[in-house]
């Protein structure tokens, strides 16, 4: 799969994260672990609360750090597990962080971690620095006064120069665990964090349970608003046109014995209003579902729009085939969504697009050249977008720095489609 | 009276169809053999190799683009096939896929210009001898899309309209009439058009059009 080839972790640098994360578990973890344990006595005095929410977000941010580092870094990613913060006085917002079972976990992770990052962590460290000094050994022993270093660096005693150069032997040994050794150390304290910090099965049904809520209510609301609008637009629009034209033709039919030109120019009328009335139902069509979608799936129907833009736009689409309707549908309008985004908003002069298909995600990008600081909040096109891809499951992201480029990011779980 | 065009026609829709026979059987053509699916069409095409086809995008089975495959396709194991099709909605691209092998003898219209009968009837004419019929809506679509190329900003407004009319796939003097001047003052237009657009010189009304096209296209 494409996006998991990531390139194994540089080992100096897991080294340097070990040792950091030891350091850092011991100072930060257990300061605040005990800062925790002194206000939790403390949390009936008024001024325990406010300190409770000031202390138990910086956990919260030290074991994130954890979090994204096993996420970045190890290839392990672990979810944040809290409940949604509710907002209100400062005693629901303590209590309601008190109250989560994921804080509890967090607390038993500042109490663990010192001990396992200790243990795992800072070995590879070790290990590189133990290389450099059986290294360096022989010139550290012709430079210190004779007798400092006669001790049992190795497995023998050192007596003179010469034998110093023995420790060399433990160079390739030292070299070669942490070779081979900090990988797999750092990925174990990963999984030991994924363990304590990731969400407990319950925890995840429990984020599953109210993102599902939201997006169903959502979706839901969507469906109506887009019913009403279908609804307001054919009434006014087709409906009305052929109550118009059915005037007309009733029109020319009375008039035509009497005045046949009247007629004529009562028909020419009706004739226009089916003109308009066909006009707006394909316009109507097309907001449903566009009939090129249907004919010829993604593909197509990417190329037919990016055909009506008034820009160049460079477009790359890999996809295994057909893909499930309501994904090609919804695929097809976010791409819209963000392309149209692009024409109203951006000044851009050029655009690109890529839709690829992973074998398990459907991925697309929307870029342009243009000024930035496109936003997905602030109830835009880009944010219905983002609670339209949700009722999918799917994510938006939006890199778009003042000044440009942007970039939209969408992607849809998708199974591989029957080919 | 000249023998009437021999038409082969692809629509699914009962009511259109006979429509459509009753139009064109008025109009001066001939039908042949009208057909209401994909397979049965391309079949009939290449057996009659009919002056002109004129097709429905949207046929069975699959009632996708079947009508404008069996088209592109029966234009590729007869070169030149003339082929009017006809929509409920107009797409670009399959424009472009019409357009593609260069030759003429393509239409591409929005079904609701059959109610304009004279017009729609001088369209599936100028299809048969060879020429083009792009429906206004694409030829827009193409204009909007390149205004903002250099060398159309070098048009004057009067000669942006010649040129829409001219990429509809009309002659010199259709353009006259409908815009109520001399053929000579189109022609005077169409040149302009051809130097600014740096587009070679052709007196032939259905290769200039392609050329026009083609430039839209790009």
């Amino acid at each position: 799969m494409a996006t998991n080839e990531r390139r194994a972790p540089n080992r100096v640098a897991l080294a340097g994260w070990g040792f950091l994360f030891g350091l850092a578990s011991v100072l930060v973890g257990t300061l605040l672990f005990s800062v925790l344990i002194t206000l939790a006595g403390l949390a009936a005095v008024w001024v325990g609360i406010p300190m409770l929410l000031a202390v138990l977000p910086a956990l919260r941010g030290f074991a994130d750090l954890h979090r994204r580092w096993g996420g970045n870094v190890m290839d392990v990613p672990i979810a944040r597990p809290y409940l949604p913060q509710p907002t209100g006085s400062l005693l629901t917002r303590a209590l309601a962080y008190a109250k989560d079972p994921a804080t509890r976990r967090d607390l038993l992770w500042s109490l663990l971690n010192p001990f396992v990052v200790c243990t795992l962590g800072v070995l590879p460290m070790g290990f590189l620095l133990g290389t450099v000094w059986y290294a360096i050994f022989p010139w550290l022993y012709s430079l210190v006064p004779a007798g400092l270093f006669d001790d049992n660096y190795g497995i023998f005693r050192v007596h003179n120069q010469a034998t110093s150069y023995l420790q060399w032997i433990f160079v390739p040994i030292s070299f070669g665990l942490f070779w081979f050794t900090t990988r797999p150390l750092m990925r174990t304290y990963a999984r030991f964090n994924r363990r304590l910090l990731g969400p407990t099965d319950s925890a995840e049904l429990a984020l599953r349970v109210a993102q599902l809520t939201e997006s169903r209510a959502e979706t839901v609301d969507t469906q109506a608003a887009e019913l009403r609008r279908i609804e307001r637009d054919l009434h006014d629009g087709a409906q009305a046109r052929l109550v118009s034209l059915g005037m007309s033709l009733g029109m020319a039919e009375e008039l035509l014995g009497r005045d046949p030109i009247a007629a004529q120019s009562m028909l020419a009328e009706a004739r226009e209003s089916t003109g308009i009335a066909l006009a707006e139902l394909r316009d109507l069509v097309r907001g449903i579902h566009p009939p090129v979608l249907a004919d010829r799936g993604l593909d197509g129907a990417v190329r037919a729009l990016v055909l009506s833009v008034p820009m160049p736009v460079e477009t790359t689409i890999e996809l295994p085939g057909r893909l499930p309707a309501p994904v090609e549908s919804a695929a097809y309008f976010a791409v819209a969504e963000a392309l149209t985004n692009v024409i109203k908003h951006s000044g851009a002069t050029s655009a690109w697009i890529v839709v690829r298909h992973d074998g398990t995600r459907l991925g697309m990008m929307v870029g342009d050249n243009g000024r930035g600081g496109a936003q997905a909040n602030g109830g835009g096109g880009l944010h219905g977008l983002e609670r339209r891809l949700a009722a999918f499951d799917g994510t938006m992201t939006v890199a778009s720095p003042t000044g440009g480029p942007t970039i939209v990011t969408m992607e849809l779980p998708c199974p591989t489609p029957s080919a | 009276m000249p023998d009437p065009i021999r038409v082969v026609l692809g629509e699914d829709l009962a009511l259109l169809r006979d429509g459509l026979i009753r139009l064109l059987s008025a109009s001066g053509f001939e039908v042949v053999e009208a057909v209401d699916n994909g397979p049965a069409l391309l079949g009939a095409l290449i057996e009659h190799k009919p002056e002109v086809a004129v097709v429905d995008v949207r046929l069975p089975p699959t009632f996708t683009d079947e009508g404008l495959r069996a088209a592109i396709e029966a234009r590729t194991a007869v070169p030149g096939l003339p082929v009017l099709v006809l929509s409920q909605y107009v797409e670009q691209l399959y424009a472009r896929e019409l357009l593609s092998d260069g030759r003429g003898g393509v239409g591409y219209l929005l079904k609701d210009r059959i109610a304009d009968v004279s017009q729609f009837v001088a369209a599936v004419r100028r299809v048969a001898d060879g020429g083009t019929a792009m429906d206004p809506e694409v030829v827009a679509a193409l204009l909007a899309r390149n205004a903002g190329n250099e060398p159309m900003h070098r048009l004057t407004p009067r000669e942006r309209e010649v040129l829409g009319l001219m990429a509809e796939g009309r002659s010199n003097v259709a353009i006259a009439t409908k815009l109520f001047v001399t053929e000579k003052a189109i022609s005077k237009h169409t040149n302009n058009i051809f130097t600014k657009l740096d587009l070679p010189p052709s007196s032939d009304d259905n290769r200039r059009v392609l050329a026009v096209l083609a430039y839209l296209n790009g």
